[in-house]
C-alpha cells in the first residue's frame, strides 16, 4: 500500500504549493473582472512575501511575539499588498495609463524594491534571516487520523484553507451581491454600468485593491511556509502561473483554483520526481515550463477557448465616447 | 480617439526634441533619480556621493566608458527590438525570452558548424536573429489569427525560453561549471584594436552592429513599403485594413522582426562578451530594459539610443555606486523601474508639472497661461 501512502504526500504537497497560486489567481479574477489588466500580480506577491517575512522576523524574535508573530504577518503582507495595488490604481484608473505598462513597471519596482530593503535591513545580505516563528501546519482533530486523507486534506497550513475560503468567498461575492454584479458590468460594459449610476471608477479601484490584498497573501504565504525567509528567488515567477492559472480557469474563481491546483500538482510532481531518482529520465526544467506552455495552448484554442471581460484593458473616461 | 489623443500622437510623430515629447521622459527621469535619492536618504546613504560614483564608475576612465558601451549594446537591440512591436501597435514583453533563445542559437551553431572566420560569427549571428524571430512568430500568429493578447503569451514565451534554454544547455551544450562549452574564436566578436581604444574593456564589434539596427530601422520603418504598413497599421488597424493591407500578416511579420532584433542581440552579446552561455534560474534584464529604453526613447531612432544610453550606464554605473558609497545595485533598478512608470502614467507627470508650474507662476504668469 506504499502507492497510497505517497499519493497522500502528493495531494498534500500539490496543495501546499498551490496555495500562493490560489489566492494570487483569485486576486487576479476581482482585478480583470472589473476591467483592469493586472500582469503586477508578480509583483504583489513579491511585496506580499516581503512584509510577511520581514514581519515575523521583527515581530517573532525581536519583539518576542512567538507563534502569533506569522499570523500578524499575514494581516500585514495583505495591507502592503493593498498599499502597491494601490499604485497601479492610481495609475491606471485615475490617470488611464496603459495598464501593461503599468504592471511591467511595478514587477521591477517590486523586485528592486524589496531587495533594497532586505540589503538594508539586514547589514547587506542578499535574502532575510530565517523566519524563526513560520507558520505551523494545522492538524484537524480526529478528521486527520484518516487514512490517507487524513494526511491530505486535514494537516494543512492555515494559508490553504484561507485559500479556498477565498475561492468561496470571491464567488459569493462576484455572483451573489450587488458589489459582485457591479463589479462585472464595470468590467464587461463600464459605459452601460455607468449610465445605471455605478461609480465605474470606485468599484475599479476596490477590485485592484482586493487583488493586491489577495496576491499579498498569496506572497506571504510561501514565505512563511515552504521557504521560511525572502530573497530574490522567493516568488521567482509563481505570480506569472498564477496569472496563467486565471486565465486558464477563464477569470473565474474555481476555474482558477482548478488551474492553480493542476499547476501546483506539476510543482509537487518535480519534487515527486526527484525523490523517486527520475530526475535523469523527466529534467526539472521541462517540468518548469509546463505551466507556460499549457497557458499558449489555452490561448490558442487548444484545450478550450478563453474569454476576457469585454472591457479589459480600456481606461474608462466617463462622458468619454 | 478625440482631438487631444490626435496631437499627442502627431507630437509624438514630430521627434523627440520637439519640447511637448521630450518633457514626460525628462521629467520622468529625474522623477526617477529623486525618488532614489529620497530612499537613499531614508537609508542612511548619502544621495550625492552615491551619484558621484555613479558619474565616476561611467565617465571616470576609459576602461570604464568603453564597458559602459559595452553594457549599453545589447539595450540598443532590446529597445529597438520592443520599439518596432510598438510602432505596430504591438507590446512585445517577450524580448527577453527571445534574447535568450538567440543567445542559445548562436551559441549552439558555432558550436555544431564549422567555418572560417568572419563567416562563422555571420552564421552564429543570423541563427540568433532567427531563433528570436521564431519566437516572435507564436505570439504574432495567436494575435493575428486568434485575437489572443500578445502580452500574455509573450510573458509565457519568456518562461518557457528560459527553462528551454536551461535544459538544452544542460542536455546538449554543458561544460563543466553551469554553463554551456566556450565558442571557438572563429565566431567571437571581440576585436583587440577596439578593445585597445578603451584600455582593454570588453567592448566588442556588436556596438557596430547595434548602431547598424538603429539605421536598419529608420530606413525599414521610413523608407520603405513594409514600415508604412507597418506603422499605419499601428495607428490605425481598422483604416489600415480598409485601404487594403493585411493587417494579420503585418502583426505577424512586425513581431518576427521584432524578435529578430533581440534575437541578433542575445547573439551579439554570447558573441561579443562571454564566448559561451550561462545556466541561470534568472531572466538577464535586457528585455525588460529594452521596454525602458523603447519607451523613453518614444519608439524614434535617436530617442533609443539615448534610452540605451542612460540605461546602460544606469546599469553599470551602479557597479561603482556599489563599491564607493555602498548603496546596493538594487536602488538603481528602483529608479529604472519608476522611470517606466512614470512614462507610462504620463498623467502623473503632467500632474506635477502643472502643480509646479501653478505654484511658481503665482507670481507673475496666470494660470491660465502657465497650464
Amino acid at each position: 500500500m506504499a502507492w497510497l501512502l505517497s499519493l497522500g504526500d502528493i495531494i498534500h504537497n500539490t496543495l501546499v504549493f498551490s496555495t500562493a497560486l490560489i489566492l494570487a489567481a483569485v486576486g487576479g479574477v476581482f482585478s480583470e473582472r472589473s476591467g483592469v489588466v493586472n500582469i503586477a500580480l508578480e509583483g504583489l506577491m513579491i511585496v506580499g512575501a516581503f512584509a510577511g517575512a520581514v514581519t515575523a522576523i521583527f515581530l517573532g524574535e525581536g519583539a518576542g511575539w512567538g507563534d502569533a508573530a506569522p499570523y500578524v504577518a499575514l494581516a500585514v503582507a495583505a495591507l502592503a499588498g493593498m498599499l502597491f495595488a494601490l499604485l497601479h490604481a492610481v495609475a491606471t484608473v485615475t490617470f488611464r495609463a496603459d495598464q501593461v505598462v503599468s504592471g511591467v513597471a511595478l514587477n521591477f519596482l517590486a523586485f528592486g524594491f524589496t531587495i533594497f530593503m532586505v540589503k538594508l535591513l539586514f547589514d547587506g545580505a542578499a535574502q532575510t534571516t530565517t523566519i524563526q516563528h513560520p507558520l505551523s501546519e494545522w492538524r484537524i482533530p480526529v478528521l486527520s487520523e484518516i487514512p490517507v486523507i487524513g494526511r491530505a486534506l486535514f494537516v494543512a497550513y492555515p494559508t490553504t484553507y484561507l485559500a479556498f475560503l477565498a475561492v468561496a468567498a470571491a464567488y459569493f461575492v462576484l455572483w451573489k451581491t450587488p458589489f459582485g454584479l457591479r463589479l462585472r458590468a464595470v468590467g464587461e460594459h463600464p459605459r452601460a454600468a455607468d449610465t445605471l449610476g455605478i461609480h465605474v471608477q470606485r468599484i475599479r479601484y476596490y477590485a485592484v485593491l482586493i487583488s493586491g490584498a489577495l496576491a499579498g497573501l498569496g506572497g506571504a504565504s510561501v514565505a512563511l511556509t515552504t521557504t521560511s525567509n525572502f530573497s530574490h528567488s522567493t516568488i521567482a515567477g509563481q505570480g506569472f502561473i498564477a496569472l496563467a492559472a486565471m486565465i486558464f480557469g477563464k477569470w473565474h474563481p474555481v476555474g482558477a483554483m482548478l488551474a492553480a491546483l493542476f499547476f501546483g500538482l506539476t510543482q509537487a510532481a518535480r519534487t515527486i520526481i526527484q525523490v523517486l531518482g527520475l530526475a535523469k529520465v523527466v529534467p526539472v526544467d521541462l517540468i518548469n515550463l509546463l505551466p507556460y506552455v499549457v497557458t499558449i495552448l489555452v490561448l490558442a484554442g487548444v484545450v478550450g477557448r478563453a474569454e476576457a471581460p469585454a472591457a479589459l484593458g480600456k481606461p474608462y473616461v466617463k462622458g468619454g465616447r | 480617439m478625440n482631438g487631444t489623443d490626435r496631437r499627442s500622437l502627431q507630437t509624438r510623430f514630430m521627434g523627440l526634441f520637439l519640447k511637448e515629447s521630450a518633457l514626460v521622459p525628462a521629467v520622468s527621469v529625474v522623477l526617477g533619480l529623486a525618488v532614489g535619492a529620497l530612499l537613499m536618504l531614508a537609508g542612511g546613504y548619502d544621495p550625492v556621493a552615491a551619484y558621484g560614483a555613479l558619474y565616476e564608475g561611467v565617465f571616470g576612465n576609459l576602461y570604464n566608458f568603453g564597458e559602459t558601451i559595452r553594457q549599453v549594446t545589447p539595450l540598443i537591440f532590446t529597445g529597438l527590438s520592443v520599439a518596432f512591436a510598438f510602432r505596430t501597435g504591438l507590446f512585445n514583453i517577450g524580448a527577453e525570452g527571445q534574447f535568450l533563445v538567440g543567445s542559445l542559437a548562436a551559441v549552439w551553431v558555432v558550436v555544431a558548424v564549422d567555418a572560417p572566420a568572419g563567416v562563422h560569427a555571420l552564421l552564429a549571428l543570423l541563427a540568433g536573429g532567427l531563433a528570436g524571430a521564431l519566437w516572435g512568430v507564436v505570439p504574432g500568429y495567436l494575435k493575428a489569427k486568434r485575437g489572443v493578447h500578445e502580452v500574455i503569451t509573450t510573458i509565457m514565451m519568456n518562461w518557457i525560453a528560459l527553462y528551454l534554454t536551461n535544459y538544452l544547455i544542460r542536455a546538449y551544450l554543458k561544460a563543466d561549471a553551469e554553463r554551456s562549452v566556450e565558442i571557438r574564436p572563429s565566431a567571437s566578436l571581440q576585436a583587440d584594436w577596439l578593445s585597445a581604444l578603451f584600455d582593454d574593456a570588453r567592448i566588442h564589434l556588436g556596438i557596430l552592429l547595434a548602431l547598424l539596427a538603429l539605421v536598419a530601422y529608420y530606413v525599414v520603418l521610413w523608407k520603405t513599403r513594409w514600415g508604412f504598413e507597418l506603422r499605419a497599421v499601428g495607428l490605425n488597424p481598422y483604416a489600415a485594413e480598409y485601404a487594403g493591407m493585411d493587417v494579420s500578416r503585418s502583426i505577424v511579420s512586425a513581431m518576427m522582426a521584432s524578435g529578430f532584433l533581440a534575437g541578433l542581440g542575445g547573439a551579439a552579446e554570447a558573441l561579443g562578451v562571454y564566448g559561451y552561455m550561462a545556466i541561470s534560474a534568472i531572466f538577464p534584464g535586457y528585455g525588460f530594459d529594452g521596454i525602458a529604453v523603447a519607451l523613453l526613447g518614444g519608439n524614434t531612432p535617436l530617442g533609443i539610443l539615448l534610452g540605451a544610453v542612460l540605461f546602460g550606464a544606469l546599469n553599470y554605473g551602479a557597479n561603482t555606486m556599489q563599491r564607493l558609497a555602498d548603496v546596493p545595485i538594487e536602488l538603481i533598478r528602483v529608479v529604472i523601474a519608476l522611470v517606466i512608470f512614470f512614462v507610462a502614467a504620463s498623467g502623473v507627470v503632467r500632474t506635477l508639472v502643472g502643480l509646479f508650474r501653478r505654484t511658481k507662476g503665482k507670481g507673475g504668469v496666470t494660470d491660465g497661461v502657465a497650464s
